[in-house]
């Protein structure tokens, strides 16, 4: 057997695109017959049903629009996504349309796979500034839905221990965080009050820690230019967070690796306080109903920190038909579509005009919450091409640091190896 | 040949008949080798000569630009490079614990199944059903089995009457590692105890006769007979879980992603993680290119000292 079946396979497929595979025409996912243009669309959802069926109605209802395209939907298993997109671009048969991972977005416009979308000024006005995919200055994507982190807990519970439920305008302190998690042990009622998730992985770690490094200051990489991790990611403010966040482990308020499903440890009371996406949202008020309360992040000295964006849309560089692309994605830019994605799936619609047209997010709504934390609060990961690199490292950095690593000296190698990355790929420019 | 024409050798007509058969014989053999040639070169060959080729470069997974020749940039990081050393550390220390243990263990499950004894068949099927279930399902299972309240932590509660409670076996730097070896070892035994098996059934039955004849104990018998009779399953088995225990990746993927503190990542885990988590193709061929190198030495030294001596 190969020892690295994964790695081989890969070299294989680039021996297969250097020998010449890739020549031919470089412009792809559309056919034209008899007048009418064939688009291709790519979407990850290919086991998730519902929304599934919502990308359906969008792509049905543009094909009965107008005669002169068509588009042809084609769904795959979210976690062979990235790589088949990956695959298709070295084989320069990427599709017309495609969506595309919030943070992965300057990764490929970078690598040319992407293409800016020319709309009129002013047509992502109504937008949520955390779900359009940017490089620079101009837009690559765009997203009909967000999601949110909260602290999630019980207004028993809190009343119960003496604890003042936060608002978005005045979240916790650091210290009240520390006080009231400390309170709720001393209860003797939870083994272990607080839930971060720590047995997820991936890109979930980034998504849900990064956040509170920058409320302590810190940071994943220098936002000024993006060439550097040093003083941020291993500065004075990233040390206290990781000396903070390793003491929740030591000092048994949280685990180092949490259960499997941190909502249903919630829902069974095995938690007080769980961190976690509003997608959980619905189970919870299930279970418990008004007593649950939504809350932002705690403080932590740069403000109340949540992460931005989800899924979203963009087309390809190499796409044989921009303009019907380019038609297609205006067309799904529609109110109408973000409050059928909303209603479907309960996430944040990502348009305000659709937002007031459902119930659960206009104004009094009872997921308004997460809307508000969202516009207020939400910081997207680094919008450079090394993203992928930074999130990798961070992932590794976080369970050495939950694992009781010497915090100064992961995050100095984190903060070198990111640095020497971006080196040596020629800072990333184009 | 038929015997008409290795008498008749010396007729001219005759030898270029047999040359034109042999030349057809030539080029069946071709034939019916070459879809493994075939397989062989693009899967493996290819590759390998890619990963020399790109080992030397600053390649990445995803990029606008070419790849630039670097030298041997990539081997000056690779080797100030912590996480290397662990990952290499690691490996060994999987390798020197699980070959001997593992080949050890299924000897003697060989040895007790090989007995004539009723329900041989039932033993054989029970050691080695792990190994026909995908190691994905296996190490799902077995991380059930080593979390804080799971399977194994109770059992060591009850079984020492709660004054023991075990400990978070895969979350410990101590325990990380001996645990997955257990597991390992446990998963792969039975597919060895099926090699051994069948070395053991290669030993003439007539020695055994002779020996019981002579009123050899159990002991001189194993050593004087099965053991030498064993030599080339030796040799197999060796060199084959040598190579399984240094490409050790599903486990650790699955069940540790390299934590705690590096004490579980190996080599091939770094290589996968770097050339598709991090995108550094380049980089990630220079770790297959050092294991790839590991990888023969080791196999060269195991085949020199076991090499037949006359």
């Amino acid at each position: 057997m190969s020892p690295t079946p994964k790695l081989v396979a890969l070299l294989a497929a680039a021996a297969v695109a250097l020998t010449g595979c890739s020549s031919g025409s470089s412009d792809s996912g559309a056919t034209n017959e008899g007048g009418v243009t064939t688009l291709e669309l790519w979407t990850h959802n290919g086991g998730n049903a519902p929304e599934l069926a919502v990308n359906k109605k969008v792509v049905d209802a543009f094909n009965a629009s107008q005669s002169k395209y068509k588009v042809k939907l084609q769904s795959f298993p979210q976690a062979s996504y990235n790589d088949a997109v990956t695959a298709a671009a070295s084989a320069k048969k990427l599709p017309c349309v495609l969506d595309i991972d919030g943070p992965n977005v300057p990764n490929w416009a970078w690598a040319g796979y992407l293409q800016p979308l020319d709309v009129p000024a002013g047509f992502f006005d109504k937008q949520l500034p955390s779900t359009l995919g940017k490089l620079g200055d101009q837009v690559y994507s765009f997203g009909h839905y967000d999601v949110a982190m909260s602290m999630i807990a019980r207004k028993s519970v809190l009343t119960q221990h003496g604890i003042r439920i936060p608002t978005i305008d005045q979240p916790w302190t650091g210290e009240e965080f520390n006080a009231a998690v400390g309170k709720i042990k001393a209860g003797g009622k939870f083994a272990f009050p607080l839930d971060m998730g720590t047995a997820g992985t991936g890109e979930w770690i980034p998504y849900a820690y990064s956040p509170l490094l920058q409320s302590f200051g810190g940071d994943l990489v220098d936002r000024q230019n993006y060439q550097s991790a040093q003083g941020v990611l291993n500065g004075p403010d990233a040390l206290k967070w990781a000396t903070w966040f390793r003491g929740l482990v030591t000092d048994g308020y949280a685990q180092q690796k949490s259960g499997k499903d941190s909502t249903v440890d919630f829902v069974n009371g095995k938690s007080a306080i769980m961190w976690n996406g509003s997608w959980a949202a619905d189970t919870v008020t299930k279970k418990f109903g008004t007593d649950v309360v939504f809350l932002p992040p705690p403080d932590f000295g740069k403000g109340a920190k949540i992460g931005g964006a989800s899924w979203q849309w963009g087309m390809s560089s190499s796409c044989a038909a921009k303009e019907g692309a380019l038609e297609y994605l205006k067309f799904s830019a529609k109110p109408e579509y973000y409050v059928a994605y909303a209603n479907a799936l309960g996430l944040i619609p990502a348009n305000t005009d659709a937002a007031a047209q459902v119930p659960s997010f206009a104004p009094g709504g009872k997921y308004r919450f997460f809307l508000e934390l969202s516009q207020k609060a939400a910081l997207v990961r680094p919008v450079t091409p090394a993203y992928p690199y930074i999130s990798s490292t961070f992932q590794k950095a976080v369970a050495d640091i939950l694992a009781g690593g010497d915090p100064q000296k992961i995050l100095d190698k984190a903060a070198a190896d990111i640095d020497n990355n971006i080196k040596s790929n020629g800072n990333y420019e184009s | 040949m038929s015997a008409v024409t290795t008498t008749q050798i010396a007729s001219g007509r005759v030898e270029v008949r047999s040359r034109s058969a042999r030349s057809r014989e030539t080029l069946i053999g071709a034939a019916m080798a070459s879809p493994a040639v075939i397989l062989l070169v693009v899967f493996f060959l290819v590759p390998v000569l890619l990963a020399f080729g790109l080992a030397f470069t600053n390649a990445r997974l995803i990029s606008p630009r070419p790849a630039r020749f670097v030298g041997i940039d990539n081997f000056v990081t690779l080797f100030g490079d912590s996480l290397f050393w662990a990952s290499l550390r690691n490996t060994v220390y999987f390798a020197v614990v699980v070959v001997p243990v593992q080949a050890g263990l299924a000897l003697v499950l060989a040895l007790l199944v090989n007995a004539k004894v009723r329900g041989t068949n039932f033993f054989r099927t029970v050691y080695f059903a792990p190994v026909v279930t995908s190691m994905v399902v296996i190490s799902l299972l077995w991380r059930f089995i080593y979390q804080p309240d799971g399977l194994l932590n109770h059992l060591i509660s009850a079984v020492t009457f709660g004054q023991w409670h075990g400990t978070d076996w895969l979350n410990n730097p101590d325990t990380a590692m001996p645990a997955i070896m257990v597991m390992s070892i446990w998963q792969a035994v039975g597919f060895h105890m099926i090699v051994w098996l069948a070395g053991l059934q290669t030993i003439s039955r007539d020695l055994y006769e002779a020996a019981a004849l002579d009123g050899a104990s159990g002991w001189k018998t194993f050593a004087n007979i099965t053991w030498p009779g064993l030599r080339a399953t030796r040799t197999f088995i060796l060199i084959t879980i040598t190579i399984a225990a240094f490409s050790l990746f599903t486990q650790i993927s699955v069940m540790t992603q390299g934590g705690p503190l590096d004490r579980t990542t190996t080599v091939v885990f770094m290589a996968v993680r770097t050339g598709y988590e991090q995108q550094s193709t380049g980089y990630a061929a220079a770790v297959s290119l050092v294991f790839f190198v590991l990888v023969l030495a080791v196999s060269a030294v195991q085949r020199f000292l076991t090499r037949e001596r006359d």
